[in-house]
């Protein structure tokens, strides 16, 4: 009962920021490098935890204005910097025409603390004869008033309103790397149903924070360990190391897209996600079904699967029960960009684009010896997402 | 079946299940009964110590026990949910026949949290997150780490009622109950699904939310008189009343309830949308957004400002927001506005946040259902700049067979609804 025809959609725009730089050419030139060039991993700042921190970037190329970067913590300004680098890309940004009836979906988690005031607080909780009354007052007297909006969820979404003026509409989804699969695949259902004829898709998450390492740290998530590619983690142990991200894609109507003269970089084809119990082979049986509906599709040997394998035991063993029987070369992002969580997948999409686009895909990545190397030509790839905790997802990304 | 699509060849999308909590108490009928009583549910906050604070009333829902905001939060999800579902008649038990779309506020660790953390770490002088790390590490948190996490409430609630695929979890500040509405429609529209759960739903009404909106000069400091406190479009009105609940419907396609012999509780006819780049809380000084925001929505309706005998108003008592409601409203209607009836239901339940948008289009339903316009309560100063038939303090009997319901939030979200009754 759709009403109309499927509509073919594009990406035709992609910002990516994270370890390994800004633009897909950077990340190319790492992955393709050695491992000076694509690991860049901080195990001092957070020590013990680590994480690939974001690439330093010049802000004020995509946030011109100092009131509205002072006005965002860390995750907003790596979301707000990869949105710009995405319209940018497309070529859209400050076409404020299109911009208004541009239509965006953010995943995200919440923003930053004030680290030091909730550390005074605690201390000063444990002291206190009155600590509900302690509470108040430090509330009231140490929040910094407009960090409320550096922490909302929504606020991502809202900067790149304000300072790329996306305003066709916004909505924020929340829930990990669920979050991240679904933002991709309403666009997508909506790009495909002509509800929209481009959006702007994408998420950020913030690994040098130590509440997000804390978040991780109460499952004992996080790998401490000396670093090495997510597939070798589960047999000690398991564990992710974090990396900040910040992943936007253009996802527009083909035929939206060659009217304004646009440069597609590839197809997106399919996006499924769901959400199982994760008891008695749910998960697994959900992702045969998921591949089961992209594979028939699938041109032989010309397939690359980009996993979002967070290196956590029980999702790496979900995946592997997938991947394991189908053979298909796979690159694991995460080894060496870290797990970025609502990012993940957006940042996914785009490494499958870039792969699809230049029909190759890069080496094992992080030197994996689990990994396949891949010589023949790459026309499509399958993106994978095994959320830390629930979620199970896929999308067809293919050359044009 | 000539009702089946829609003006534009969309499959119409109806509701046949409603549900609500708010401070007023649980269920439609006992809510419909305070509200067009013009009862009001704010109280003096009793949940935690208020010395200090500048502000002490709240509409919280104090007869659900609950552990933090996300356990709140589910709860009262589920309440509203189970109402709806009933109601609806659909699906199995357990089953029901398609995704789950909730609005809900984001989540994070709360102060017990925080201390359990610190204490774990042993140290209980100059803590800091190197501490909390070390607590965190030393023992086993995974209980805490799931509850905290955004997709739990979802997760809790998909297995509730035993929704398909992945919920959706929405987060758009203020907007965010209707905007869960909006991606349901949308879905039923494409023909992803023939059957949606909506559910808006807000239990973070806590000491450091309450706090955060305080320091942003967002709410009414009228203490002394809990129930007078949220007076929207007064002149006298001083900031809004932060408040708890949830909403709960359930969508169809009019072609699906139909074949089942459902109920037609009312058809969502038309979803409006449109950012403000102005401000990070503020509207844009000329409305635009909003103005753009209830003209999509009537033409995505298929229908005019005359069509329209009822608003019910964002409306949450701030100053700014009512004037600049009142400067869309104006733009948008012109002629027409004097012959319609404003009203807001937060006079009586507060601003429920994150479940508004949901708990707003229930009542508005209601109000095309019954022909009662629920009253604006606390009217007692008009504000010369709004010329508005705000339906003053008492229920008024109106034939209503359609109305908007707006909705306004923080990070320049905007989003109307047309609801109207059941085509005859």
């Amino acid at each position: 009962m759709a009403i109309a025809p499927e509509r073919e959609a594009w990406i035709t725009g992609i910002g990516l920021v994270s370890a390994l730089g800004e633009g897909l050419d950077a990340h190319w030139h790492a992955l393709n490098g050695d491992r000076e060039a694509w690991l860049k991993l901080d195990s001092t700042t957070h020590a013990p935890y680590q994480v690939h921190p974001a690439v330093t970037l010049d802000l004020a190329r995509q946030i011109p204005d100092r009131g509205d970067r002072r006005q965002m913590e860390g995750w907003q300004r790596l979301g707000t910097y990869a949105a710009g680098l995405a319209l940018e890309n497309a070529g859209v940004k400050g076409q404020d025409d299109l911009l208004k009836s541009m239509h965006m979906i953010v995943a995200a988690g919440g923003g930053e603390r004030d680290y030091a005031v909730d550390g005074q607080i605690l201390s000063g909780l444990e002291a206190s004869n009155e600590p509900a009354k302690f509470l108040n007052e430090r509330l009231m007297n140490d929040l910094r008033p407009t960090l409320f909006l550096a922490q909302l969820s929504n606020l991502l979404a809202g900067n790149i309103s304000i300072v790329h003026g996306v305003v066709g509409s916004s909505r924020t989804f929340m829930g990990e790397e669920m979050a991240g699969v679904d933002a991709v695949r309403v666009a997508l259902g909506r790009c495909h149903a002509a509800q929209g004829d481009i959006f702007l898709v994408g998420g950020a998450y913030s690994a040098e924070r130590p509440d997000t390492i804390l978040h991780f740290e109460l499952g004992h998530m996080n790998w401490t360990r000396p670093w090495v590619p997510v597939w070798e983690r589960p047999k000690d142990g398991g564990g992710t190391i974090l990396g900040s991200v910040g992943a936007f894609l253009v996802i527009e109507a083909r035929e939206h897209a060659e009217r304004r003269g646009a440069t597609p970089i590839a197809k997106l084809a399919k996006v499924s996600s769901d959400r199982t119990r994760r008891k008695d082979g749910d998960a697994e049986h959900s992702m045969a079904v998921q591949w089961n509906e992209i594979s028939p599709g699938l041109i032989p040997g010309a397939t690359v699967v980009v996993s979002g394998a967070t290196g956590v035991r029980e999702g790496v063993a979900i995946e592997r029960d997938l991947l394991d029987q189908r053979r298909v070369p796979t690159r694991a992002t995460g080894s060496v960009i870290g797990h970025s969580v609502e990012a993940t997948f957006p940042a996914n999409v785009a490494l499958a684009a870039m792969m699809v686009a230049r029909g190759e895909a890069v080496p094992p990545i992080g030197d994996s010896k689990d990994e396949a190397r891949m010589t023949r030509k790459v026309k499509q790839a399958v993106v994978t997402s095994v959320g830390h905790w629930r979620g199970e997802g896929m999308a067809l990304v293919e050359a044009i | 079946m000539a009702h089946m699509k829609d003006k534009h060849g969309r499959p119409v999308v109806v509701v046949t299940g409603m549900g609500v909590v708010t401070s007023l108490g649980q269920g439609k009928d006992e809510n419909w009964a305070k509200l067009t009583a013009g009862q009001s549910g704010i109280h003096t906050i009793t949940r935690f110590p208020i010395e200090g604070l500048r502000t002490t009333i709240a509409g919280t829902v104090d007869f659900v026990p609950f552990e933090n905001a996300p356990d709140l939060t589910t709860k009262m999800a589920a309440l509203a949910g189970d109402e709806a579902v009933q109601e609806a008649r659909i699906g199995g038990e357990g089953a029901f026949p398609g995704p789950l779309f909730l609005g809900m506020p984001p989540v994070e660790l709360e102060w017990p949290q925080r201390q359990d953390l610190a204490r774990a770490s042993a140290k209980s002088a100059d803590i800091t997150y190197t501490d909390i790390l070390k607590g965190a590490a030393a023992k086993d948190f995974s209980a805490m780490q799931t509850r905290f996490l955004f997709g739990s409430v979802g997760d809790a609630l998909a297995d509730r009622f035993g929704t398909k695929g992945a919920p959706i979890s929405i987060s758009t500040a203020c907007a965010t109950g209707a905007t869960a509405i909006q991606l349901a429609v949308e879905a039923i529209r494409r023909g992803e699904t023939e059957a949606a759960l909506v559910i808006g739903a807000d239990g973070s009404a806590n000491q450091e939310s309450l706090v955060r909106f305080s320091l942003l000069s967002a709410l009414s400091t009228r203490n002394g008189d809990p129930k007078a406190a949220a007076r929207p479009f007064s002149k006298d009105r001083d900031g809004f009343v932060m408040a708890e609940g949830a909403g709960a419907l359930v969508l169809e396609s009019f072609e699906h309830a139909k074949a089942r012999g459902a109920t037609i509780l009312g058809v969502v006819e038309g979803c409006g949308e449109m950012a403000d780049s102005f401000h990070r809380t503020r509207s844009s000084p000329d409305g635009a957004p909003i103005i753009g925001c209830i003209r999509n929505a009537l033409d995505d309706a298929g229908v005019t400002p005359a069509d329209v005998q009822y608003v019910n108003a964002h409306g949450t008592s701030t100053p700014e927001n009512d004037k600049m409601e009142y400067v869309g409203l104006a733009a948008v209607f012109g002629d027409h506005l004097p012959a319609i009836a404003v009203s807001s239901n937060k006079s009586m339940i507060g601003h429920t946040l994150s479940a508004a948008g949901a708990i707003e289009a229930v009542f508005t339903l209601m109000t095309i259902r019954s022909g009662i316009v629920p009253p604006t309560i606390n009217h007692t100063e008009a504000d010369p700049a709004i010329k508005l038939d705000l339906v003053p303090n008492v229920a008024r009997k109106a034939n209503v067979t359609r109305a908007i319901s707006n909705s306004f939030g923080f990070g320049g979200q905007n989003v109307c609804l047309v609801l109207a009754a059941e085509p005859a």
